[in-house]
């Protein structure tokens, strides 16, 4: 499978030895996304004339912004070793109080518009609070698995949304509200892609330059280790679920506004979405290892591929089947890569 | 600043209690400034649970620690660390994923407001490194260094918190006679600016380098405190073992032509480079050399549990290269797994279900009619019996036994089925006296039952003394061979360091 998608990156591979020891050290050192990228560029602009536009990329980056943020927050609980598969939750539940608490606000203050957003916007950001607290205490103090607390709450912040909204769209958000978050633009950026682009930057100084990123990697790495080291693992792994769930509520926020109203269908297959996006970004499920930058460039490949397959026409149906295998195979290169890394030393 | 006359570790009337037993048991424990005092005692003795106590990971049960003459009680590691007591464990605690400047720093990073400042923590690393004496690359992920780097990684981050007491728990286990050397020089030195260190070591050969004191610990108790001009080695393993030496080890006859059961020939691994060995029937073979000599790699290699580069395998005249671990026990071969926590045993069910895992594959236990659960445990009893373990034993999580029963279990899977060869893992690690000599008995009947025994040992006294015959190995070779009374000491220390033509 890693030769394939290497002949796609460099047919000259064949050809001369030395390119092909590059590909090997970049594959060791970068992953299998690099590879990935250039081969579904590739596939896709010759399948069609359309899918190598400048219009269809910013298309694209646009709509990348809301796996961009909740893959930033899956990250944080992959480097430490867990996952949160209740991110869908997060985003439902955010979305429906958001809206919610806006339609209730916008009858009390009718005519101040913006307290009525801000305070949307802040009961959307609890709630998510609430759900990445419930996470931390269970997994954290507790010691309950990661993936049985967030399965758990999942399933608890799926049917309190359902139960908020009766299953029915929440309408009749401030006009103001969409229109900012989302599709406004400033100094010609999208306010989606403004945001995004400031969180990313906020959550690599986090990560690289701040000691907070330093022990989330270290209990990632060795818990045991970190906590010899003085430092306070309940802590850092309550943090880290914390940070998820607002991540994930903040695309929460932007996804309302791009919809217009609150929605308890808006998460729905982005757990497995931003898992898939963190591993092929080459952030370890063991834990300890994982970086910005790639997760980003990995968001931004799985809404590739998924605009890629529009544009090809494949349905829905097949996307999903697509989805998984991509990333089940990651899954499997990286595990290739891991031996081989070890068979280094 | 530092009073010589009061200690600045006392510990009086220190006990541990851990469910079921008491690992540490009213210990008196005293380090002056500007001393070397070596923890001494078998595995088990209590020793790590002493300087555990010492280092914050938890507390006594009951007793008093004073520091500078003040009662303390660490709340964690850290807090200790913050009041000067730093400790290097056995098992690393470094994070294999971060660089080596973020492990030394990690807790501790210099920061310029909120962010760590990067460029400092690694200036100071390599400050840090060049003072030691010792060449990293502060960049790499500890991950990627040797042994041997990793702890001096460790060494140089307690060194780096300014200890007033310093803990190092085998520190040289896996060091070379160089880099040993290297950490004399830095225990020296860290002595002369009155840092207290707590040392502890199984190799007597260097005491008279470095210590000052000695305490002896035995099975959680006391035996003693002793100066260094005061001892003599051969005194100190009585106070150790409770007994002269070698009077644990039973005397072993020796099959008279022992023939070759099993033989690897020109095997290849990581870490082993080259190795030929004969497994003899009615004889005990015994393999001995330092961590990481490839003494154990050597045997997982050619029992399957590691992959091989080039070489071969032969059991009983069959080719059994690159064979499944299941296809050796089949053919007879039992391998005792030096962890028994992590490969031995499944710790959450009983000694009994344990043992009955070994019987699954016996034909007179999985019938045609399905498993015979009543034959199974009658089975197991009598394997009980055999490794003395009682009923009351075999109805306990193997989690919740010590470590001399836990092993007892362990070994007691060797006897479910008809094995003609017996490979022992480092077969006595972790394990009290009582159950050391019950364990020697059963190697002793095994092979004086004709059964072809190999002991993998990194304690010395333990292969030199069961061996008839003596493999050596350093740098993944075999540095040496020695048969009946050429086994001794001076040659097999000589052999241990003897890394000649090393490829690696």
């Amino acid at each position: 499978m890693t030769v394939n998608t290497e002949t796609i990156a460099g047919p000259e591979s064949k050809t001369s030895f030395a390119p092909w020891r590059i590909l090997r050290s970049l594959f060791l050192r970068a992953g299998v996304l690099p590879f990935f990228l250039i081969a579904a560029l590739l596939i896709f602009s010759l399948a069609s004339a359309q899918f190598l536009t400048v219009q269809n990329l910013t298309n694209v980056a646009r709509q990348s912004v809301y796996l961009v943020l909740v893959s930033l927050g899956q990250m944080v609980v992959l480097i430490t070793g867990g996952f949160d598969l209740s991110v869908g939750t997060a985003i439902a539940l955010t979305s429906v109080v958001s809206a919610t608490a806006m339609v209730a606000a916008s009858v009390l203050f009718p005519d101040a518009v913006w307290i009525v957003i801000s305070l949307g916007i802040l009961s959307g950001l609890g709630a998510a609070l609430t759900i990445g607290m419930i996470n931390g205490v269970g997994i954290a103090i507790f010691g309950v698995s990661p993936f049985i607390m967030t399965l758990g709450v999942q399933s608890v912040g799926a049917g309190v949304a359902l139960f908020i909204t009766g299953g029915v769209p929440i309408s009749g958000l401030p006009f103001e509200f969409g229109d900012f978050f989302g599709f406004a633009r400033i100094a010609g950026i999208p306010v989606p892609v403004l945001l995004a682009l400031i969180a990313i930057l906020v959550m690599w100084i986090v990560m690289n330059r701040m000691r907070t990123g330093t022990q989330i990697y270290a209990i990632g790495g060795n818990i045991k280790a970190a906590h010899l080291s003085g430092i306070h693992t309940k802590r850092t792994l309550f943090i880290s679920y914390l940070t998820c769930s607002l991540l994930a509520s903040m695309a929460g926020i932007l996804l309302t506004a791009r919809v217009e109203s609150g929605e308890t269908n808006l998460g729905g297959t982005i757990t497995l979405e931003s898992i898939a996006a963190c591993v092929i970004a080459g952030v370890s499920l063991r834990g300890g290892i994982g970086r910005v930058e790639n997760v980003v460039l990995g968001a931004f490949f799985i809404v590739l591929v998924q605009n890629g397959m529009n544009v090809m026409q494949i349905g829905s149906y097949m996307q999903m089947v697509l989805l998984g295998s991509l990333l089940i195979l990651a899954v499997v290169i990286d595990q290739l890569r891991y031996r081989m890394l070890l068979g280094k030393r | 600043m530092h009073d010589t006359i009061r200690p600045l570790v006392e510990m009086t009337g220190v006990t541990r209690i851990f469910p079921g037993v008491t690992a540490l048991d009213n210990v008196n424990f005293q380090l002056l400034a500007g001393e070397v005092h070596v923890l001494f005692g078998e595995n088990g003795a209590g020793k790590s649970t002493l300087i555990s106590i010492l280092s914050g990971v938890y507390p006594q049960s009951t007793g008093s620690v004073k520091l500078m003459g003040e009662e303390v009680s660490f709340g964690s590691v850290a807090d200790a660390k913050a009041k000067g007591v730093a400790a290097v464990f056995q098992e690393f605690s470094l994070v294999p994923t971060l660089s080596v400047a973020k492990n030394i720093f990690l807790g501790s990073e210099p920061m310029i407001g909120p962010f760590i400042d990067r460029r400092k923590m690694e200036v100071e690393a390599r400050k840090l490194f060049a003072d030691l004496g010792f060449d990293i690359d502060v960049r790499a992920p500890v991950a990627t260094l040797s042994r041997a780097q990793q702890q001096m990684t460790e060494i140089a981050k307690a060194i780096h918190s300014n200890a007033q007491v310093l803990i190092l728990d085998e520190p040289t286990a896996s060091l070379t006679e160089r880099e040993t050397k290297t950490l004399f020089r830095i225990v020296s030195e860290a002595k002369a600016r009155g840092v207290g260190i707590v040392y502890i070591s199984h190799r007597i050969q260097e005491f008279s380098v470095i210590a000052d004191r000695i305490t002896v610990l035995r099975d959680g108790k006391l035996i003693g405190t002793v100066a260094i001009a005061d001892t003599t080695p051969s005194s100190l393993v009585e106070m150790m073992t409770g007994r002269a030496v070698g009077e644990i080890y039973p005397t072993i006859a020796c099959a008279d032509a022992p023939q070759v059961v099993m033989s690897v020939r020109g095997l290849h691994a990581w870490g082993v480079a080259g190795v030929d060995i004969d497994v003899r029937a009615g004889e005990v073979l015994g393999v001995a050399g330092l961590v990481g000599s490839g003494k154990s790699r050597a045997f997982r290699a050619a029992l399957g549990l590691m992959s091989i580069d080039a070489g071969s395998v032969i059991l009983n005249g069959k080719d059994l290269t690159g064979a499944a671990t299941r296809k050796f026990l089949q053919q007879g071969v039992f391998y005792l797994p030096p962890d028994r926590k992590t490969e031995g045993l499944i710790l959450s069910a009983t000694a009994r279900q344990n043992i009955n895992l070994s019987l699954l594959f016996r034909d007179d236990v999985s019938t045609s009619t399905g498993l015979s659960h009543a034959r199974m445990n009658s089975l197991s009893t009598g394997i009980a019996r055999k490794v003395d373990l009682t009923d009351a034993f075999m109805a306990r999580p193997v989690a919740n036994l010590s470590g001399g029963n836990q092993q007892k279990a362990l070994f007691g899977k060797g006897f479910g089925r008809d094995y003609e060869i017996y490979i022992f893992d480092e077969p006595t690690v972790g394990v009290d006296m009582g159950t050391r000599a019950a364990l020697y008995r059963l190697i002793k009947e095994l092979a004086e039952a004709g059964k072809a025994v190999v002991v993998i040992s990194s304690d010395l006294p333990e292969a030199m003394n069961l061996a008839h015959r003596l493999l050596v190995f350093a740098g993944g070779r075999i540095s040496a061979e020695y048969i009946g009374a050429d086994i001794n000491e001076n040659n097999v220390l000589k052999a241990f360091f003897d890394t000649k033509g090393e490829a690696a």
